[in-house]
């Protein structure tokens, strides 16, 4: 057991182990408080089924957080791509190719703006994105004067519905199998490709990043420009699932998504995260609501409990951080 | 006559207003160690940040190996041959040391992906043969966090010495180490004679820089005001000099 503790692995990966643990029992107290609920399926499947939407974001998210720094605008990237979707979806009659690559561009030139705000201006990104946030969300309103888009007649039924959100063998829903993927990609590149290399560099200190020949601004901009693109796409599966849009799309994302970077245990001050963490950070905080209310606990609760797991969690990974140091 | 390896004509810099360095003149012969000396904000560190990329004159010219050159990035002057050891270690504190070693120019596949194996691999040869860790507490993927300050340095010689460069700049190499630190340290700079390789060296501490240098370059607020040859000058004369600067502002050049 000992021998166990100080392995390699162990003294490497405190953090995800720390997580792993956090949700283990969280489980385990759904399971025990409500068996009723948790040993059937149905539960899991409105879990997979819900979680995608902002799991992919929380997973893109894990870069810019690494870098240091923050993206508060991509709730509405999400409402102005899906917006931009659900209009050119209507109008070609379903051609999915050219709403797709516009949306995603869109999501990615509003990256872009992100990025070079950041960098070319230096205008730090928590104030940069607060602008941003909501100058989308106001061009959504001005767009849709405040109402919805029905996409109905030209997705549903259509192969690429199927793709997107429907059930594989009728029991899992596809958006779920695309959020397993994309994590494992992103993980990829978060540890072993040149790009995730340099995230972590930059994040961890911007001038010897410079000094050791990594184009800092370039780097940041590719991590807004990436998380602009996976919030269109999160934009695009949500209204796939809705098989509608409205003007708030989005919205209600911000908290959740942040909170489960956090939660899994990416540090705030950069340089160091964990996408598999943000994988078991989007579990917790997804399950929260529909755990605490299957508990018995009114849904008063959701938010308090909520809060409590966010401080508890940052205060634990605080703690061994300093540990360390 | 000595072949000239880099060679600065004419350099300006500026920070906004802030005339950093002005109409600087300085040229490096291969097998050569070149101090530069000169109080806190004389243009040292600014002169060989142009010299490593991280910096563009506003106007000058560079020639390298004889050709002019225009060093726009650190990644370019690398390619060139110009390693650089920083003060600061350029160093990042919760990085695997492996990665430290190769950060900026990674091995990868064509795709962009980390051959990580290959890099332990020559990070380990680094570690060992070129640095001379033999302790078991320090491995390559150890975070350079728990590393001394010459500890540090070592892994930053190491990598410069790697990368097969005639030029090796270093910024305050000795700065925040021990005495046996700082001693190997110059036997480190004076060992580079022996290849043939060319240094910059900047130090505070006159009797470091006297003891490893061919040549001093001595700055004040942005301007060449003298040049001396080991042999013209001893090492009380150097420090008279650095006096005499610092009272009255000016270097007086005798015959």
């Amino acid at each position: 057991m000992n021998n166990l503790l100080n392995s390699y692995f162990v003294k490497t990966h405190k953090l995800e182990i720390s997580i792993t643990i956090i949700a283990v029992v969280l489980f385990l107290i759904y399971f025990l408080g409500a068996p009723h609920v948790f040993t059937r399926f149905p539960i899991y499947r409105a879990f997979m089924q819900s979680m995608p939407f902002f799991g992919i974001i929380a997973i893109s998210a894990t870069f810019v957080v690494t870098l240091g720094e923050i993206d508060l605008s991509f709730p509405s990237i999400v409402g102005i791509t899906s917006l931009i979707f659900g209009i050119i979806m209507t109008s070609t009659d379903g051609n999915f190719f050219i709403a797709f690559i516009l949306a995603t561009s869109l999501g990615m030139f509003a990256g872009l703006i992100n990025g070079l705000l950041v960098t070319k201006i230096g205008i730090p990104s928590i104030v940069a994105t607060i602008g941003t946030l909501f100058f989308w969300r106001g061009l959504v309103n001005v767009i849709s004067q405040g109402s919805g888009i029905a996409i109905v007649d030209v997705a549903d039924g259509t192969w690429h519905h199927m793709i997107f959100v429907e059930k594989l063998f009728g029991k899992i829903p596809m958006q779920f199998i695309w959020f397993i993927v994309l994590t494992g990609l992103m993980q990829w590149v978060y540890r072993y490709h040149k790009f995730g290399n340099h995230i972590h560099f930059v994040g961890d200190n911007k001038a010897s990043a410079q000094m050791m020949g990594i184009n800092v601004d370039n780097v940041k901009i590719i991590a807004f420009v990436q998380l602009g693109f996976f919030s269109a796409l999160a934009g695009i599966f949500t209204m796939y699932e809705m098989l509608y849009f409205w003007p708030t799309q989005g919205e209600g994302l911000m908290l959740t998504t942040l909170a489960a970077v956090f939660v899994g245990g990416t540090s705030v001050f950069g340089g160091k995260g964990t996408i598999f963490g943000t994988f078991i950070g989007v579990l917790i905080i997804g399950s929260l609501e529909s755990g605490i209310v299957a508990l018995g606990l009114s849904g008063f609760y959701v938010k308090f409990i909520n809060g409590l797991m966010i401080t508890v969690a940052v205060t634990v990974y605080a703690l061994i951080q300093r540990r360390k140091n | 006559m000595a072949e000239e390896l880099l060679k600065l004509q004419n350099i300006y810099k500026n920070f906004g207003n802030v005339k950093v360095l002005k109409d600087v003149n300085i040229k490096i012969n291969k097998g050569e160690v070149v101090a530069l000396i000169g109080d806190n904000g004389a243009g040292k560190s600014t002169l060989i940040k142009v010299i490593t990329g991280v910096h563009s004159p506003n106007s000058g010219k560079v020639f390298f190996k004889e050709k002019e050159v225009q060093i726009k990035s650190v990644a370019q002057s690398r390619k060139m041959g110009i390693e650089a050891v920083y003060q600061e270690r350029a160093l990042c504190d919760q990085q695997e040391l492996y990665r430290n070693i190769f950060a900026g120019r990674e091995i990868t596949n064509s795709f962009g992906f980390l051959d990580i194996k290959k890099q332990r691999k020559e990070a380990e040869k680094i570690l060992r043969d070129y640095i001379g860790f033999t302790s078991k507490a320090i491995t390559v993927d150890s975070q350079v966090m728990g590393l001394s300050g010459g500890e540090k340095q070592g892994v930053a010689f190491g990598r410069s010495l790697y990368f097969n460069s005639d030029l090796i700049v270093l910024d305050e190499p000795t700065m925040g180490l021990s005495i046996q630190e700082t001693e190997k340290v110059l036997n480190f700079v004076k060992g580079l004679k022996n290849e043939n390789k060319s240094a910059i060296f900047i130090d505070h501490n006159i009797i470091h820089v006297y003891g490893a240098a061919d040549r001093f370059i001595i700055l004040d607020r942005g301007e060449v005001v003298g040049e001396f040859n080991k042999e013209d000058i001893s090492r009380e004369e150097l420090v008279q000099k650095m006096i005499q600067l610092h009272e009255s502002g000016k270097i007086k050049v005798e015959e």
